[in-house]
């Protein structure tokens, strides 16, 4: 690099602290194990002291994000939907946005399916959590970890 | 703003599932944002989303700050019977917004 | 949307532009030949092209419906609406925007399709103009953008040259902070990957658009400011002569490609 070309290392250095200013990981991070004691707690305020199995619900989000602002999230549960067997309710988590809930929704055997999309904000790179909510007051559950390289303005930076 | 945006098929058979799809504008702004001057810029959202079919309730949605902007919610319903699908939306600072779409079922 | 937080991205894609075009040798600033003209679209990952591609997904049509609601609504003391005078849009606007930014006869200057609008605003219908990036503005600009998805752009006309030279000049002249030229990244380093992003060609096709980083719609003079600020560049006035020029360069610059409005982009 030149500085005929006009791009010191000035101002590269200018430009890279602006950059740790916000809180884009370049790094490929892996999330931490333990769960936040605050989704704890939001997840047992809908599953209360039940035990939350793993299966039957899938989580779907994008592997690599272009945006943490808008994030296609869709969770699909395996159930006939019926009167007899049907899924309640389907509750989103998050592990580091500031608040844990994302979305919880309420069908019943006249959705014929259990799928349902929507778009979140995921402020960083972090697990997501997919729980359903059975007619026989069983839960399932689904978790992804997903990888944003910008993430959403939850907070400003 | 103007209307929401809804995509519900204008016939469908009878018990068949069938794909709803809604976006509605609104910020969204999540309350843990702050100015350049440092004050907290008070949450803004939509908080609850519900869908009836001729009168009957048949979707319903908590929204939290974590749902992007212009929130868009697809779910499926079981076409039962010709008629109409109503959703509302209420939120934040007394808001609410109506649309409906007609279902024909053959 | 606060500043700072677009700025975010732009200081991450500066840096990463530096590192690059310091590495890269010295600028040939070719333009690109027409076969390998690129919409950033064709960057996108698949997830989102599909909400610019699907009507019921793109949040984008959200303005769409608000500026059809705008186009039948009366207005001023003239108290006549868009529809009284263009009757359907859908015919009377078919193709406007692909040759907008277009020589107005009355003034001798390049207009850009907001600029016209709001000289309908002031002159037809008597009302004061619309503000720059707010909802009724871009919503009519919207609408009547949509009317020409698809359409090729037609900047083929020769009244504008004067526009053109003058967008072009500022296109390929380094400026701000950063001594960097718009041209450096979009004209000779388009299709590097710098951070895992790669630098678009910078076509003006899908404007006014939905990007997710706004989490709102916005025109193409808003991507202009944006751009500038990463480059530490003042950026001019909404509505300045400037932007007009750089409208009608990039659009010269795009001959021939089709419109997409409302796009999205990350
Ligand atoms: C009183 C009639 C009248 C009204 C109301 C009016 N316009 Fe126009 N519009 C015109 C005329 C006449 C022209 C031709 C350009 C000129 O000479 O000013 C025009 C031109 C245009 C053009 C450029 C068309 C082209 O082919 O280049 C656009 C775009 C436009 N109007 C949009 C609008 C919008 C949007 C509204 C509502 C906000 C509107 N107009 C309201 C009379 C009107
Ligand atoms: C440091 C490199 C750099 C410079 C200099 C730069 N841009 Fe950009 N520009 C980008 C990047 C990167 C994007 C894509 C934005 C993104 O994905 O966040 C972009 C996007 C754009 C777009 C949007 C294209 C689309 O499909 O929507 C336009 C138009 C544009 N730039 C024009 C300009 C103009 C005009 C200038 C000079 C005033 C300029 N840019 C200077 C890097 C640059």
């Amino acid at each position: 690099m030149t500085t005929q070309e006009g791009l010191s290392r000035r101002d590269m250095l200018k430009a890279g602290a602006t950059l740790t200013l916000g809180s884009v990981g370049l790094a490929i991070a892996r999330p931490s194990q333990a769960m936040p004691a605050t989704m704890k707690e939001a997840i047992a305020e809908v599953t209360g002291l039940a035990e939350i199995k793993r299966g039957r619900v899938k989580l779907d989000i994008p592997p690599l994000v272009e945006n943490g602002n808008t994030v296609p999230c869709t969770v699909s549960v395996e159930s006939p939907m019926t009167a007899e067997d049907h899924v309640k309710a389907i509750h989103v988590f998050s592990e580091k946005n500031p608040q844990p809930n994302v979305i919880s929704v309420h069908l019943g055997p006249r959705a014929g399916r259990a799928v349902v999309s929507t778009r979140i904000r995921l402020a960083d790179t972090q697990t997501v959590m997919a729980i359903a909510e059975m007619s026989d007051g069983s839960f399932w559950s689904d978790r992804l970890d997903v990888l944003i390289t910008l993430g959403a303005c939850l907070e400003d930076s | 703003m103007a209307r929401p945006l809804i995509n519900v098929p204008a016939t469908a058979k009878r018990g068949e599932v069938v794909a709803i799809r809604t976006l509605i504008s609104h910020p969204m702004e999540s309350g843990f944002r702050h100015t350049s001057t440092g004050e907290r810029i008070a949450r803004d959202i939509v908080t609850g989303f519900v869908a009836t079919y001729n009168g009957e309730e048949i979707f319903r949605a908590t929204l939290f700050p974590a749902i992007a902007a212009n929130p868009f919610i697809t779910f499926h319903t079981v076409a039962t019977e010709s008629g109409t699908i109503e959703f509302r939306w209420t939120g934040d600072n007394g808001y609410s917004a109506n649309e409906q779409a007609k279902i024909t079922v053959v | 949307m606060r500043e700072g937080v677009i700025s975010r991205r732009a200081a991450r894609l500066l840096l990463a532009a530096c590192i690059a075009l310091g590495a890269l040798p010295p600028s040939s600033q070719a333009e690109i030949p027409a076969a390998e003209r690129r919409s950033s679209y064709e960057l996108m990952s698949a997830e989102t092209k599909a909400m610019q591609d699907e009507d019921s997904a793109n949040p984008g049509m959200l303005w769409v419906l608000d500026g059809e609601a705008l186009w039948n609504r009366r207005a001023g003391e003239a108290d006549r609406s868009c529809a009284d005078c263009h009757d359907a849009a859908p015919q009377s606007m078919r193709g406007v925007a692909a040759r907008y930014p277009a020589f107005d006869e009355k003034r001798g200057t390049a207009v850009d399709l907001q600029g016209r609008i709001n000289l309908c605003r002031t002159e037809q219908q008597k009302a004061p103009p619309l503000a720059f990036e707010r909802q009724e503005l871009l919503a009519l600009t919207t609408y009547v953008g949509r009317q020409s998805r698809g359409l090729p752009i037609d900047a083929s006309d020769p009244r504008l040259d004067p526009a053109v030279e003058t967008g072009r000049e500022i296109f390929t002249r380094r400026q701000g902070q950063l001594n960097l030229a718009c041209a450096q990244c979009h004209d000779d380093n388009w299709g590097q990957k710098l951070a895992g992003i790669v630098m678009p060609q910078a076509h003006p096709t899908g404007y006014p658009l939905y990007r997710l980083e706004w989490q709102t719609l916005g025109s193409l003079q808003r991507r202009l400011r944006n751009c500038l600020i990463g480059m530490r560049a003042e950026p001019y006035g909404y509505g300045s002569a400037e932007y007009v020029a750089i409208e009608a360069f990039l659009m010269r610059r795009a001959h021939g490609m089709p419109i997409e409005t409302p796009a999205v982009r990350p």
